[in-house]
């Protein structure tokens, strides 16, 4: 492996169990995650993998259904342990989350302009009329056009895609050092996504702020991230460079991923999904969870799980069928 | 009416009274207003897919939601199989909320978080009167499968959920009644490629399957043109170009369309930022360009653009765009 610096963020057998009426949900199952300052992750997987729930638990902004295990070290210190005021202190300032469905974040009777003041207020020296300025600055950075009008309207009065921006915005007020960005760019067109991205890589370059971005737009980690995280049912199942995973991925779920795109191929010809559906989380996994789903899959696949090792420099991956991937060798 | 079109729109707009602040009511400044619709026509026909494609708050939502008359439009027509939508009353709008469906860009806010997926979804088919009371479950249970959750997820409320399993709730909610139009606005959006395709191919069987009409809105230029006939562009609340999908993207006419089909981004690291976003000023509906919306921003635009509006029409043949400086379509 080539020389990293320092992690500032390292997240340790991450695990996050839902209590239900159902029984026992293991949404996270031993996730672990390295970031150095000025690093971008890409965090990708199925719907439901728990990439979500890993991001909401780094800053115990789960609901009270939830116990978290594990280690999430923020210059050394674990934020899962802290006391609850110390966190309070670090989030929003420190590490800003930027949230899957904005209407769940957002306050729905108070105006966006009153809401990025306040995290403004929360976290910068700024008086009020400095507050007022860099709101509109910072909607104007995301791309809202006449922001000093649209200070005044609430989160109804947004588009979709306003509503995300505008969240970006609070996110991005105090210059976090981590900012972990779930779908941050799902509800726009390419050419306002790609002014956000290249705003986050610039902060990222500029200020030394490490990402963690999750998406489902293999395009987007492509364009913005260096590593990419790949989950399947709570686990990361490989992970490594972008562009070794994505033109040699050591996974098998990784590789049917990437055939799943449409590919500008035949017109309302049908898509390739992955056959069948995620395993259940209530249940015990055995072995690799993939494996009633795979192409690949062989006789121990079923039964003893794969360990998690290298691959090719700096990528590693959990599949009893990395090497016959390239090949295209499918059992018998 | 165009033969087969089921769906008709003409001329719809709708605008948003702007707050005013104390001070401007004091100085007798005018009420503002944003024009999120600025007259927007176009047409579905029975079976067909209808992709909506444009910058985010141009006004894709506005429309969708005044199709379903969530919002009243402030001006035009809206005609289902030939008949005007926005008069009907009693019955007959019921029939037509039955008939013509929503799915909703933000699924969080469109579900009620007390009822638990199986109830919501029972709901739809009870007041509707889809199934007898006795097959409510199993139709429920078959509901979940076609969107690819699992039948367990009847029992549980909305929270409980990941953003993409939400929204395929809010697909299988519109599903239930049986509808013969969706407009789905941004319904694959929070999807993985593997959910997405898997959602996609529904709705592409369902069409064939039923004739099921389809009003696609979504920001994914490459999913827009696997799944639809027809595509219509807006930007800053009009329609500014229009015609068969895989026309327009061959040789878009509109020097906005050009510009959209240019920066789909590539899944080719090796490829990055090599690609041409729209630059410039973004156009804001609150205080709308003179002339062509998009001159400001248009790498071709001519003095006439700054002052006189282009009409949506066909100009030396082809698909409706409105620019002044379309050509004969070049195929
Ligand atoms: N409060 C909860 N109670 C029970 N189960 C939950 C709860 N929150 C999430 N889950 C479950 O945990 C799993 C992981 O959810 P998560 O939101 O992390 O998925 P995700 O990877 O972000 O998916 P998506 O791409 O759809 O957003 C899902 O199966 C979900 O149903
Ligand atoms: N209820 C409302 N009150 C005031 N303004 C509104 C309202 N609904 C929408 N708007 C405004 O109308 C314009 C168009 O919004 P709309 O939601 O239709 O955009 P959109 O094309 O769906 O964008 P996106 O891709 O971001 O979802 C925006 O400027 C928005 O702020
Ligand atoms: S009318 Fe003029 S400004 Fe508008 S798109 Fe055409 S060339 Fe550009
Ligand atoms: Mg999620
Ligand atoms: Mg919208």
């Amino acid at each position: 492996m080539t020389e990293r610096p320092q992690p500032i963020l390292e997240v340790r057998d991450l695990r996050v169990r839902f209590a239900t009426s159902r029984g026992e949900v293991r949404a996270v199952d031993g996730v672990n995650l390295a970031l150095a300052p000025g690093d971008t992750l890409g965090l990708v997987g199925e719907s439901g993998s728990g990439k979500s729930v890993t991001l909401r638990a780094i800053l115990r902004l789960l609901r009270s259904n939830a116990t978290t295990t594990g280690e999430a070290r923020w210059r050394g210190q674990d934020l899962l342990a802290m006391p609850e005021k110390r966190l309070r202190a670090l989030r929003g300032r420190e590490i800003a989350m930027i949230f899957q469905e904005p209407m769940s974040a957002l306050n729905p009777v108070i105006p966006i302009g009153v809401q990025i003041a306040e995290s403004l207020q929360a976290h910068t020296a700024l008086d009020a009329a400095g507050r007022r300025r860099r709101a509109i600055e910072l909607l104007d950075l995301v791309g809202i056009p006449s922001a000093a009008q649209r200070l005044a309207g609430y989160p109804h009065e947004f588009s979709g895609g306003m509503r995300q921006r505008a969240m970006i915005a609070i996110a991005l007020a105090a210059e976090p050092k981590l900012l972990l960005a779930d779908e941050p760019t799902t509800a726009l067109d390419v050419t306002i996504q790609d002014q956000i991205l290249k705003l986050l890589l610039r902060l990222s370059r500029e200020l030394g702020m490490a990402m963690v971005l999750v998406t489902h737009d293999l395009g987007v980690v492509a364009e913005t991230c260096e590593r990419v995280s790949v989950m399947y049912a709570g686990r990361v199942v490989e992970t490594g460079p972008v562009d070794r995973v994505f033109t040699a991925p050591g996974h098998a779920y990784t590789d049917a991923l990437l055939r799943s795109m449409p590919h500008g191929g035949v017109a309302r010809a049908p898509l390739r999904p992955i056959p069948g559906l995620p395993p259940r989380l209530d249940r015990p996994l055995q072995g690799c969870p993939f494996t009633p789903r795979c192409a690949y899959a062989e006789g121990r696949c079923g039964a003893e799980a794969p360990p998690f090792a290298p691959v090719a420099p700096g990528q590693e991956a959990a599949c009893w069928a990395s090497d016959r991937l390239a090949r295209r060798e499918v059992p018998a | 009416m165009k033969d087969g079109a089921l769906l008709q729109v003409e001329n719809l707009t709708k605008a948003f009274p702007l707050g005013r602040s104390l001070a401007d009511a004091l100085r007798g400044r005018p009420q503002r207003a944003l024009q999120a619709l600025g007259g927007v026509s176009l047409s579905v026909n029975r079976g067909e897919t209808l992709g909506v494609v444009g910058e985010s708050g141009c006004g894709k939502s506005t429309l969708a939601r005044c199709l379903v008359r969530l919002y009243e439009p402030d001006c035009g027509a809206v005609r289902f199989e030939g008949k005007d939508v926005l008069g009907l009353t009693g019955e007959a709008r019921r029939s037509y909320h039955r008939r013509v469906q929503m799915v909703f860009q933000d699924p969080y806010a469109s579900l009620n978080p007390r009822l638990s997926v199986g109830d919501a979804l029972a709901e739809a088919l009870t007041v509707h009167r889809i199934v007898e009371p006795s097959a409510t479950r199993d139709r429920v249970g078959a509901l979940l499968d076609l969107v690819h959750l699992p039948r367990d997820a009847a029992d549980r409320y909305p929270h409980e959920f990941s953003g993409g399993q939400r929204q395929r709730v809010g697909i299988a909610r519109a599903l239930a009644v049986e509808p013969s139009v969706i407009i789905a606005d941004e319904p694959v959006s929070a999807l993985d490629v593997s959910v997405q395709a898997q959602v996609v191919n529904l709705f592409l069987e369902l069409q064939d399957r039923l004739g099921l009409s389809l009003v696609f809105i979504t920001h994914d230029l490459r999913l827009v043109r696997h799944v639809s006939h027809r595509l219509a562009v807006m930007y800053l609340g009009k329609v500014v170009e229009t015609g068969d999908t895989e026309a327009v993207f061959t040789a878009p006419r509109h020097p906005y369309t050009r510009a959209l089909i240019a920066a789909v981004p590539q899944v080719d690291p090796h490829q990055r930022s090599t690609r041409e976003a729209v630059r410039g000023e973004l156009p804001s509906p609150i205080a709308p360009p003179p002339g062509c919306p998009f001159h400001p921003r248009c790498p071709i635009a001519e003095p006439r653009c700054r002052t006189e509006v282009p009409a949506l029409d066909r100009r030396h043949g082809g698909w409706p765009v409105a620019c002044h400086l379309a050509g004969a379509p070049s195929t």
